[in-house]
């Protein structure tokens, strides 16, 4: 199943809106920790339910550079093109 | 200054915490008295927040250990491992080390943090992978920083999320390398190391087991986890600390993998700092002694996490999972935990305040530890202290003391 990078963004917005304050503004260019206010720990334990969703591995050292949104819909993408 | 810009949520809520009187991050100990009392701003304290597991920091022996060496050998090695900082002790300690595990070979590094960052970082090359378990201490994920390896967080404890991480890597080049820890320092709950074991031997990984907090706890020689849990053939690498159980400061790997020597001139955090002072190894050699030719020790600590584990679930608090020399009283949230802390030191009590995103879960804890000179009396003080703390906060209700003696269910040792 081949997801495009704002598909793979509207679907991690759904999964924050669950985990984030309900007045932070969420969309592509939401940096994901100043914004949101979410703690290093918090942002991990959320990666790993993208993990889930999407069945790919996301590597630490691969969300060291993620600061938007749009940054992790893209890594996504990619990880899950290698995936396939 | 702009430069510090950075750490402006830091400075909120430092600011927040001076407001409330007492900064627990900035708690001085004016004196110990010792590994069961110190004082602090002239008051008594009880210590329930040392990690000092045997109470061996002022065993006699090993304080006279330290003090002849201090003497003969001087305060320090000013050098590196690889230079002029291997002694006849360090060579020593590490020869006692492997022989107290029954393998091969030991690594002696100057912190535990060191011992995590050095052997992790060194092991983990390009196309490795290394699997964390979520709930892992700030060195290991400081040493993933550190490693050029993939870095793959599994679910804390859980061996069944390790194995379906490990088998999405299929078809991937490199080595798979599980890291967990004996017992974890924030909630006292052991890995499930059976089971993990288990996904080793059935993936073909490498596994490295941190004993930071069960060597000289756990195991019926206290050698930790690994012994408890009869999986010691399993486990390739055993990282640990001189400053917990062993009552100083340094860090440890041990292994049988032929090979595991070249280490030495591959692991950075190994190469690139002063070894310990010889006083510190000699001292940590004689606490090594006391653990190998005194079963008791570690027995006394495993009573005491039951007794004081007991009696505050006794109590109606909220506890971590399992009944260890590590306990975590669960708070309702970062404030209560702060007051509940503050309170609990006028009381006379001292144990470990923490806060997320130190602590899994975002979770606000007081983190208790109890040690093997810990006397009944001690625990039971520090219970009663706890507890009316914990009732004049509403935490608990006030008649729940009441209850005393009655059975209330506990999970399994």
């Amino acid at each position: 199943m081949a997801h495009k990078a704002d598909e793979i963004a509207a679907q991690i917005i759904g999964a924050l809106a669950a985990i984030a304050p309900a007045s932070a503004p969420l969309s592509g260019n939401t940096k994901i920790a100043r914004d949101l206010g979410l703690d290093s720990v918090a942002i991990m334990d959320f990666i790993m339910e993208l993990e889930e969703r999407f069945d790919i591995l996301i590597p630490l050292d691969q969300i060291a550079n993620v600061e938007t949104i749009q940054d992790l819909s893209v890594t996504i993408e990619a990880l899950m093109k290698d995936a396939a | 200054m702009p430069i510090f810009d950075k750490f402006s949520d830091i400075r909120d809520a430092l600011g927040a915490l001076a407001q409330t009187g007492q900064n627990p991050l900035s708690v001085r100990f004016d004196e110990i008295l010792s590994p069961a009392e110190g004082v602090v701003e002239n008051r008594r304290v009880l210590l329930f927040g040392t990690s000092n597991y045997l109470g061996l920091t002022f065993d006699p022996d090993c304080v006279e250990a330290g003090v002849q060496m201090l003497r003969k050998s001087g305060t320090g090695t000013t050098g590196s491992r690889i230079a002029n900082g291997t002694y006849a002790g360090h060579a020593a300690l590490e020869k006692q080390l492997a022989q107290f595990y029954g393998k091969r070979s030991a690594m002696v590094f100057s912190t535990g943090y060191q011992a995590n960052l050095g052997l992790i970082s060194a092991l983990a090359g390009r196309e490795d992978h290394l699997l964390i378990d979520a709930d892992s201490h700030a060195s290991i994920y400081d040493a993933c920083r550190l490693s050029a390896a993939e870095i793959i967080r599994f679910r804390h404890n859980d061996a069944e999320d390790l194995a379906k991480r490990i088998s999405r890597l299929k078809g991937r080049p490199g080595c798979r390398i599980i890291v967990t820890e004996g017992i974890y320092s924030m909630l006292g709950d052991a890995a499930p190391l059976r089971e993990i074991a288990a996904v080793k031997r059935e993936t073909g990984a490498y596994l490295i087991v941190d004993e930071a907090h069960s060597m000289g706890v756990l195991g019926n020689r206290g050698r930790g986890l690994c012994e408890a849990a009869g999986v010691e053939a399993d486990v390739d690498f055993v990282a640990g600390t001189f400053s917990k159980s062993l009552g100083a400061v340094g860090g440890f790997a041990v292994s049988d993998l032929e090979g595991f020597d070249l280490l030495r001139v591959a692991s950075r955090p190994y190469m690139f700092t002063a070894s310990l002072p010889p006083s510190i190894i000699a001292s940590v050699s004689a606490a090594l002694h006391k653990i190998s030719s005194d079963p008791a020790l570690g027995r006394k600590v495993r009573d005491n996490g039951l007794r004081f584990y007991r009696g505050l679930a006794r109590q109606g608090f909220e506890l971590g999972p399992s009944p260890n020399p590590v306990v975590a009283i669960k708070m309702p949230d970062r404030e209560m935990a702060v007051e509940f802390w503050k309170q609990l030191l006028k009381e006379g009590v001292y144990l470990n305040l923490a806060l997320p995103p130190a602590t899994p879960s975002s979770l606000a804890l007081l983190r208790a530890s109890v040690n093997a000179v810990h006397s009944d009396e001690h625990i039971d003080r520090a219970i009663a202290a706890i507890t009316r703390v914990g009732q004049r906060l509403g935490m608990i209700a006030p008649q729940a003391s009441a209850v005393n003696g009655a059975k209330i269910p506990l999970p399994a040792e």
